[in-house]
């Protein structure tokens, strides 16, 4: 690849368009309304299983990885390092996350996978930073070596130990804590049993205010203390970039290098720094799924989620809150489709599909107003003919979420100007 | 971060120059870009540096603001020899610089663009409130007015280029270096630049401008330091001087004069847009409504402050940007619905403003930069297949007639000048019998040698009974090379200018609005 | 600077960077078989030897094969900077639903060899063509929607290769596959001297789709618009090029290279798609191509040294050497060759204009650069 990106996503081809913004009041008014959509269709189709709190609480540990990985994509996107290598480096995470995680606990397999992940960031940022090379191109290189380096890995530390093999690492030590908020979600605050008044709530079945208890539970019962961690990790992130000197600078980078460094800022040094935290955030992302979400490596265990990250990331059009929406989202569908609870979404894209025709008729799109109200029949039908939807379609969920979002968000997304983009010293200007 | 005070000037021979270079000699890859250069640039000065595009000067002022080091040769400042490895040494002994291409992030705040690698923190955090207080202090102290909280994509040329002298003064800049400062304001913008400059000279500020606009470099310096060919030739008083003098020590000769013979325009029409409206992506028309017809023989200018839709017309001229309502007719034909490619082949030709962006294929080599926009057509291309020896022969034949500089056909486009590439640009849309011939800018940033032989293409074109529609930010050129001038506002022809009676200055007072043409 | 000189210094140039990414991964794995306790000559002894066998040889050729297929319909969307991530999924649906369609129909051998290579290229073609048309429509990124379609179509494999759908049993094991191919449909091998074993007849095949992609490049009309989007996407357009049909068409082409991946294993040897068809191949092609630097030749070279690597990690277990090393070598080399490549790049830029400079000033002394 001799050549160079101009706009490697998203708005490539839409030259001498300014795309406008989602503020955030817009995507608050549409959570707003997916929520009550969901309610309502949990009450009518008695698929209590759509706002459970059991749905949320998985949701929310499906959701945490995704985030993780998105939040690695904005540290380096914003500074103008294109990371599609975070995938490789989730799989680093999860492989030091359980080899720590097995001999010493699971802190310390965070620890080891923040430290792993941050040193494929920091291979992405030689590749790219110093040598110049196509951020796509390395970023796929990273995720090739890191299936093979995790494999060897694997077969040199784990083969031999109880419960560990090739493709597997024997259990991490000991469960990461959590914590319960007692009187609303239960839990024992000493010897004394908590009431659980969420859950009694949540049982009573009401529409929107059970489905609210049901969330509200999910985020408030045995959250992990890593799950915490990460949540936290969106406001920080926001604060570090947007509110300090070192985050405007990092942000020059990934918006104008050139006038970064005719003020003096060290280019080259800020877009490493953001490429290493974004190894380290994917590698913690990693060492989230063999803390929390399970207990230990499994080859294959990332499953492509340091890419839905990253759809994530541009879903929240470059921006922490948009990011952890977007991850909300993208967890909630692995959730259902993880419970078999996908055939309710079947009614809700149909009626997402009648929404956006009767919006395109309002704009005088006939076609596509049509091609809209089909699909929306077609899934209203498959809704109403079947009973199911086939457990191997169902695990595609995440995946097609991911596309339909990107499909219907991403021309109002605004990239930082200079992503992707080879930047070298003293070359332009 | 101290506030600039003023500071008495320093009076009499004894006190230090602000800035003294002595033999600086810069190479790139084997090239000479710099060599043997001298200049002592006093306090309370504007200073201009002129010479010709590719005589070197940005690559001095680079090397004066550490963006890299000289090979050769010592700079002293305020007396001290110093060593300057990146921008951040150079600000810190006080040296700003307002590059030619501005350096702002267009998504970040004016103040956030004016602050950044200075900001005012408290425990790390951005202190915004006393940012803000320094930039009204200084925007008011020298009536440079901006407003901090707007994004600067929304900014005028005019408000961009003030942002970035303001970043400068932000850091407490004594040594002020302008990168051609003028080249993209009106005249009525120049005279409000020169006065802030006196302003600036006046507290004590050494001003260093740089500029091939002799006029202006007469008007506003207090001494001119000519530089050809990479090095100094003389260090003039512009009281001693003429703009002949200088063009004289400039290029060893006299500038090329943008004029035209006597007229060919003929009565029959070549290009007509009707009603012509082009809308962005947040729906505001910059081309809005917009009438001209261009006769066969005649060159139509149109003057006009960048970004008044000057880019989108060309672009819808072209087919390259969907137009929301009006036509486009070639030769009698509507041309409407027709694709780029289509109106290409019907003898369209095109000059882009960005030849990099637009015009180049800047890593291939020359002859397939020769196909490229006729890579449908003999001699490149014969029935879907590439005519290799075809396309060859006649990309030798440009160079030959044209005029390029090149060792051979093979080099790649990125390793010619810029003025050769333009030649090369002109030569190919020249080829191919075109009628309508579309120029945007076409003599910025070549040297004047190609600067004149481009001028006598456009003639030739003309000549040859082209319609030729000229868009340029270059006044003088504007008025000697149209039959005829328009002058765009917000999208619209909002005036005419017969050229032979327009001065630049009506021109630039109707391209701000203000004021109507003769 | 005559056009030969400049081309034969450019293929010098290119080995040369090869050679030091395959020493650097040859560092790197000697210090990885050190740290692993092994005698690493031993080891490159004992590979090269077995990988000189013709039973390997022919093994090899014929994983090649699928390589090289996948890598060219990779480097056809790098020609033009667009990403086609999603060769994997493409050549897996197609494969399978061509191999289901082959065994459904009666046809004469060539015809019905031609129906299934026909089906397969239109089935890659379609599903790429999906992530062209979100890419064009609505601006969403091949690279993100690619690897979600690899997803998707993964999870409609799975779907179809059920019993009650398109799969039945295979006799004698417990994999299920779509029902055998018959004779007529099958595309016999070539032999070798020294080994019982077939080399692909679809190696054929692939060596005339590397021609065609070299000759669609670099002698036609179309290889010249579509470079030059890659290049440079503005400058494309002011050229004339219908960039959004490019990106369709050069979507399809790739897809329907990438129907073609899976077709030397089905119609050469296992003339059933079933639960253990061969996948990822698709991104050994990303890697490959990388490898090959976007050339027909380089590719090839790429394929076989991929394939070879593979072999060779048969005989590592009997050196008591882990196999999975081979994975490591195979990512040293990918990411050490696209930074040579990268710094080979630079040096001929910068070698280019040096020169350029210097026979300018050669030719004439009074332009920039010389002394007044």
């Amino acid at each position: 690849m001799t050549t160079s990106l101009e706009k490697p996503v998203a708005t490539r081809l839409r030259r001498g368009v300014t795309p406008g913004r989602l503020s955030g009041r817009a995507l608050l008014a549409a959570g707003v309304v997916a929520f009550g959509v969901l309610s309502i269709v949990r009450w009518t189709t008695g698929e209590n299983q759509l706002t459970s709190s059991g749905t949320m609480t998985g949701a929310l540990s499906l959701a945490v990885p995704i985030g993780l990985a998105g939040l690695g994509g904005l540290w380096s996107e914003r500074a103008g390092v294109v990371n599609i290598g975070l995938e490789g480096m989730m799989i680093l995470g999860t492989w030091a996350g359980a080899w720590a995680g097995f001999q010493w606990g699971p802190w310390w397999g965070v620890l080891a996978g923040l430290v792993g992940g941050a040193l494929g960031g920091l291979l992405h940022a030689v590749a790219t930073v110093t040598f110049g090379v196509d951020h796509i191109v390395s970023g796929v290189a990273i995720t090739i070596l890191a299936g093979g380096l995790a494999r060897y890995l694997s077969v040199v530390a784990f083969v031999g130990e109880p419960g560990g093999g090739p493709t597997n690492s024997p259990p991490v030590r000991r469960a990461m804590g959590t914590v319960t908020v007692p009187v609303l979600s239960g839990g024992q605050v000493g010897g004394w049993d908590s009431p659980d008044l969420l859950r009694t709530v949540e049982r009573t079945g009401v529409p929107v205010v059970a489905d609210l208890a049901g969330v509200l539970r999910g985020l408030t019962h045995h959250v992990s203390h890593l799950t915490v961690l990460a949540i936290l990790l969106v406001p920080l992130t926001w604060f570090v970039l947007w509110r300090t000197a070192f985050g405007l600078r990092l942000r020059s980078c990934g918006e104008n290098p050139t006038a970064a460094e005719s003020l003096g800022i060290n280019v080259y040094r800020m877009k490493y720094v953001a490429v290493v935290v974004s190894g380290a955030l994917a590698g913690l992302a990693g060492a989230f799924l063999v803390t929390v979400a399970s207990s230990n490596y499994q080859e294959g265990q990332t499953a492509g989620r340091g890419f839905i990250g990253l759809a994530a990331m541009i879903f929240g059009n470059w921006r922490p809150t948009g990011l952890a929406g977007g991850a909300a989202l993208f967890g909630y569908a692995d959730k259902l489709q993880l419970s078999d609870a996908v055939h309710p979404l079947l009614v809700i894209v149909a009626l997402v599909l009648a929404a956006l025709a009767v919006r395109n008729i309002l704009r005088r799109r006939y076609v596509a107003a049509a091609a809209g109200a089909v699909l929306a029949v077609a899934f209203a039908t498959w809704f109403f003919v079947t009973d199911d939807v086939p457990s191997q379609l169902v695990s595609s969920t995440p995946h097609l979420v991911t596309l339909l979002v990107l499909f219907f968000a991403s021309q109002r997304l605004r990239m930082p100007a200079a992503d992707g983009q080879p930047y070298r010293r003293g070359q332009s200007g | 971060m101290p506030v600039p005070v003023p500071e008495p000037v320093a009076a009499g021979a004894d006190a230090a120059p602000a800035v003294v270079l002595r033999g600086i000699t810069k190479r790139f890859a084997g090239i000479v870009a710099n060599h043997d250069v001298d200049i002592t640039v006093e306090r309370g000065s504007v200073h201009a540096i002129v010479g010709e595009n590719g005589a070197g000067k940005s690559t001095l002022m680079k090397t004066l603001y550490g963006m890299h080091r000289p090979d050769e040769g010592t700079i002293t400042v305020d007396g001290s020899v110093v060593t300057l490895s990146s921008p951040a040494d150079a600000i810190a002994l006080g040296i700003g610089m307002v590059h030619q291409h501005f350096m702002l992030a267009d998504n970040l705040t004016v103040l956030e663009n004016v602050v950044l690698g200075s900001e005012p923190t408290r425990a790390g955090v951005i202190d915004l409130g006393a940012a803000r207080r320094r930039i009204t202090e200084i925007s008011e102290s020298y009536g440079l007015d901006v407003p901090a909280d707007r994004l600067v994509e929304h900014l005028s040329v005019g408000q961009r280029q003030r942002v970035e002298i303001l970043k400068v003064l932000y850091r407490g800049a004594r040594i002020l270096i302008l990168d051609e400062p003028t080249a993209v304001l009106v005249p009525q913008e120049v005279d409000e630049l020169f006065d802030n400059l006196r302003e600036l000279r006046a507290e004590g500020l050494a001003v260093i401008f740089i500029s091939h606009k002799l006029d202006e470099v007469l008007s506003v310096a207090d001494r001119i330091t000519v530089i050809r060919a990479g090095t100094t030739v003389a260090t003039v008083d512009p009281a001693d001087v003429t703009a002949r003098d200088l063009a004289e020590l400039m290029v060893g000769s006299e500038l090329p004069v943008p004029e035209l013979r006597e007229s060919t325009v003929t009565d029959v029409v070549q290009l007509e847009v009707d009603g012509l409206t082009v809308r962005n992506a947040d729906g505001r028309a910059v081309v809005d409504d917009l009438s001209l017809t261009i006769h066969q023989g005649e060159i139509l200018g149109i003057a006009g402050v960048e970004g008044n839709g000057q880019a989108e017309l060309v672009e819808a001229i072209m087919g390259m940007l969907p137009v929301e309502q009006g036509e486009v007719r070639l030769g009698g034909a509507d041309v409407s619905g027709w694709g780029t490619r289509r109106r290409r082949e019907a003898g369209v030709g095109y000059i882009p403003e960005d030849r990099h962006r637009h015009g180049l294929l800047l890593a291939a080599p020359l002859w397939e930069n020769r196909m490229l926009g006729h890579q449908t057509r003999p001699p490149n291309v014969s029935s879907g297949w590439i005519d290799r020896s075809g396309a060859r022969a006649d990309t030798e034949r440009i160079v030959q007639e044209y005029d390029v500089r090149t060792p051979g056909i093979d080099v790649p486009a990125a390793a010619l000048s810029g003025g050769n590439q333009q030649k090369l640009i002109i030569g190919r849309e020249m080829s191919g019998n075109p009628s309508v011939l579309i120029a945007a800018h076409p003599t910025r940033g070549v040297d004047v040698g190609a600067q004149g032989a481009i001028w006598e293409q456009l003639r030739a074109a003309r000549a040859a009974g082209l319609a030729v529609l000229l868009i340029s930010a270059d006044l003088d050129e504007l008025i000697g090379m149209s039959d005829r001038i328009t002058v765009m506002l917000r999208g619209r022809l909002v005036a005419d200018a017969d050229p032979r009676t327009v001065t630049p200055e009506q021109l630039g007072a109707a391209m701000t609005g203000v004021g109507t043409p003769a | 600077m005559t056009a030969r000189r400049e081309s034969l210094r450019r293929i010098a140039l290119t080995m040369g960077a090869a050679g030091i990414a395959l020493v650097v991964s040859l560092l790197v794995s000697t210090v990885v078989l050190l740290l692993s306790d092994a005698d690493p000559v031993e080891v490159f002894t004992e590979v090269v030897e077995y990988g000189q066998k013709p039973a390997q040889l022919v093994n090899m050729l014929n994983k090649g094969t699928g390589y090289y297929l996948s890598a060219i319909a990779v480097a056809i969307g790098f020609r033009m900077a667009l990403f086609n991530i999603g060769v994997d999924g493409q050549y897996r649906l197609a494969a399978m639903l061509a191999a289901a369609l082959g065994a459904a129909v009666s046809l004469p051998a060539p015809l019905h060899v031609l129906m299934i290579v026909v089906v397969a290229m239109a089935v890659g073609a379609l599903w790429a063509g999906i992530a062209a048309l979100l890419k064009v429509t609505r601006g969403v990124s091949e690279v993100i929607s690619t690897i979600m379609l690899n997803a998707i179509a993964g999870s409609i494999v799975a779907y179809l290769l059920h019993p009650d759908r398109l799969a039945v049993s295979v006799a004698g094991s417990n994999n299920i596959g779509t029902e055998p191919l018959p004779a007529s449909a099958r595309v016999p091998g070539l032999r070798l001297a020294g080994t019982e074993s077939r080399v692909f007849g679809m190696v054929i095949v692939a060596m005339l789709v590397g021609v065609g992609y070299w000759v669609l490049l670099n002698r036609t009309r179309f290889g010249f618009d579509l470079r030059a989007t890659g290049q440079s996407p503005t400058a494309a357009i002011a050229s004339g090029v219908d960039v959004r049909r490019m990106v369709v068409t050069t979507m399809l082409l790739s897809g329907a290279v990438a129907g073609l991946v899976g077709l030397p294993q089905l119609l050469g040897a296992s003339y059933t798609y079933g639960l253990d068809f061969p996948a990822g191949i698709g991104f050994t092609g990303i890697a490959i191509a990388l490898l090959g630097r976007n050339h027909p030749v380089g590719i090839a070279l790429g394929a076989l040294l991929w394939a070879f690597l593979e072999e060779a990690s048969q005989i590592l277990d009997l050196l008591e050497v882990s196999p999975e090393i081979v994975r490591i070598i195979q990512g040293t080399v990918v990411l050490s060759v696209v930074v040579v490549y990268e710094l080979v790049r630079r040096y001929t830029i910068s070698q280019q204009q040096r020169s350029v400079g210097e026979q300018l000033a050669a030719e004439e002394p009074a332009v920039e650069g010389a002394r007044a």
